[in-house]
């Protein structure tokens, strides 16, 4: 059974259909891609998947339990995390705060009025190899708001594995990034693969195509198709809509 | 070099000392430069309740505009403590800070899911409300007059007791209470919850991504606010030795959000008690000099905005800053020169 499954999600803004019949499957340990083009519902599916919004029909299951509906905090205390496409850091927090915060032993005493949260604890330890993961030793005590935006990017994946989740959601991760900072990132991921099941909403095909085990695409709030990147180099729908010219 | 290991916070640290003495040897100097005993008493009074307001607006973020509601809903508790029950110090605080938090946890319900101008609004709204009740009610709250002739009871400290009907001794008492809420907070905003609403503030939906009820976690700070406030409520109550609907107005509400941003609560957790004794000392030497004290005051605050919204604490964190990176500066020249002279 798939770690993850969402069936026949339907989502509508208004009179405005978002996502039409959208069923995505994603089994544990591995990397899962979903690309299309701009407006195509990817990040509203990525929302309705993490509790965001909630589906108009269908349903969400994770480890053999329905999630549908589900508020985004009991979704990321399940084990799922996400990152964001649009930057969506504690800004004013250092590096090492804003992992901080999403430390499951910090979360779990967020209650705690009287302990004070110090150098020396393990969820600082645990805050800290979390930065060094994403590249970002020696820039701890540094405020999100300071950092460069390819440090900002990492960050915002660092908050998400701080929750040492089961399952992550990366919301094109590489948006924005240059050549240089999209390279370091491949090496992150394809890191980051052997120890977690991912799902990556991504526009750079030669990225997805290089890391993930299998893709969906989705157009027009659709999965108009799915596979493994080669037997997406031979669909002919990717083909004819363009998508898979950089590949 | 790693640098993960924050400094250890203190149970107290060198400001609260600072704090200390000169508050506490306030009494002893107060008047040689023309102020008078009371005066100290209102403006700790009112460092409580900013600091507690501070809790909610400079930490988490939520702009509440109908504060003084809880402060008063803590001073009516206090004279209806005295004179329907007993004549007791602590069963009065204890009666203030249990109706203060009980209205604030009513109000945080309606509130919680709310953030910016609506929570503004509507903390308005709720604040006139309990105005408007404090008016009306006669029965209870004997309405446009207050309650009058509320005694100071003495503090009873088992072994003994300390009448409290003086205003210096008055003034002790208030100060330890004082200690006990700046230590207290202090712990609190530095714990895991403070750090929480901190992130509240900052980012209200990756919050809740990371897992948080950030609904709880607002209402929690609102309703700790609150109960502060009326701790605050109550002491007014028995310095005054009257509690009155003024207190739960729309501009003393005012007052205490004008307070915590010009001392600085955005910025630092000292924000709210410089903010306080500016407030009063403006009160006081402006109104010395001019009856329109509150113009000067009013157009004092809209400088702080304009130039250093910051507040007073932020003027001296730059300051600091300033300082020291110019010494930082001195330093790198000077390693300049030493690795010139190596050469």
């Amino acid at each position: 059974m798939a770690l993850f499954e969402a069936r026949h999600i339907h989502k509508r803004f208004g009179d405005q259909v978002v996502l039409e019949d959208i069923s995505l499957a994603f089994q544990e340990g591995t990397m899962n891609g979903i690309m299309g083009p701009n407006g195509a519902g990817k990040t509203t599916c990525f929302n309705v998947l993490t509790g965001r919004f909630s589906p108009e029909r269908g349903s969400v299951s994770f480890a053999g339990a329905d999630i549908t509906g589900l508020k985004p905090r009991e979704i990321a205390r399940r084990g799922i995390a996400r990152s964001f496409q649009i930057m969506n850091l504690f800004d004013d927090y250092s590096a090492i705060e804003n992992v901080l915060i999403a430390v499951p032993e910090v979360r779990e005493k967020g209650f705690n009025m009287v302990q004070q949260l110090n150098g020396g604890s393990s969820a600082m330890d645990k805050a800290a190899e979390v930065l060094r993961k994403v590249g970002l030793a020696g820039r701890e005590q540094e405020n999100a708001a300071a950092l460069s935006y390819g440090e900002r990017r990492a960050l915002e994946i660092a908050v998400a594995l701080a929750a040492e989740p089961r399952l992550l959601f990366l919301d094109e991760p590489t948006s924005g990034l240059g050549a240089e900072g999209t390279a370091r990132l491949f090496d992150l991921i394809a890191e980051l693969k052997e120890s977690y099941t991912i799902v990556a909403i991504e526009h750079d095909m030669a990225f997805l195509f290089g890391l993930a085990d299998r893709i969906s695409v989705i157009h027009w709030g659709q999965v108009i198709a799915q596979g493994t990147p080669d037997e997406l180099r031979a669909n002919k729908w990717v083909q004819a809509s363009n998508l898979g010219k950089l590949a | 070099m790693q640098q993960t290991k924050a400094q250890p916070t203190f149970w107290i640290t060198r400001q609260m000392l600072v704090l200390f003495a000169v508050l506490g040897t306030m009494p002893l100097w107060a008047e040689s430069v023309g102020l008078y005993q009371y005066l100290g008493v209102e403006i700790v009074i009112w460092m409580i309740f900013a600091l507690g307001f501070n809790l909610l607006l400079g930490y988490t973020g939520l702009p509440s505009f109908g504060h003084g509601a809880f402060f008063g809903l803590g001073a009516y508790a206090f004279g209806l403590v005295q004179h329907e029950l007993a004549v007791s110090l602590w069963l009065g605080l204890l009666g203030a800070v249990a109706l203060a938090a009980a209205g604030g946890g009513l109000v945080a319900c309606f509130l919680s899911h709310r953030r910016g101008i609506y929570f503004a609004l509507m903390s308005i709204a709720f604040g006139q409300v309990f105005w408007f009740v404090a008016i009306k009610w006669h029965a209870v709250t004997g309405g446009e007059d207050g309650l009058l002739n509320i005694p100071r009871p003495a503090f009873d400290f088992g072994v003994g007791h300390l009448a409290l009907d003086n205003n210096t001794a008055l003034f002790y008492f208030v100060l330890a209470v004082l200690a006990v809420v700046i230590i207290g907070l202090w712990r609190l905003v530095h714990s895991p919850f403070g750090k929480v609403i901190q992130a509240v503030k900052q980012n209200e939906m990756r919050t809740a991504f990371v897992g948080y009820n950030v609904w709880l976690f607002k209402w929690s700070a609102f309703t700790i606010s609150a109960a502060v406030a009326g701790l605050a409520g109550g002491l007014f109550a028995m310095a005054q030795e009257s509690a009155y609907p003024d207190v739960m107005s729309l501009h003393a509400s005012g007052f205490v959000v004008m307070m915590t941003l010009i001392g600085g609560g955005f910025v630092s957790f000292w924000g709210p008690v410089i903010g306080a004794a500016v407030f009063f000392l403006a009160r006081d030497l402006l109104g010395s000099m001019t009856e329109t004290w509150l113009l000067w005051y009013g157009l004092m605050f809209m400088a702080v905005v304009v130039f250093k919204p910051e507040g007073i604490a932020g003027a001296w964190q730059d300051m600091v800053k300033r300082r020291s990176s110019g010494r930082e500066r001195g330093g790198h020249a000077g390693a300049a020169l030493a690795a010139q002279l190596k050469r």
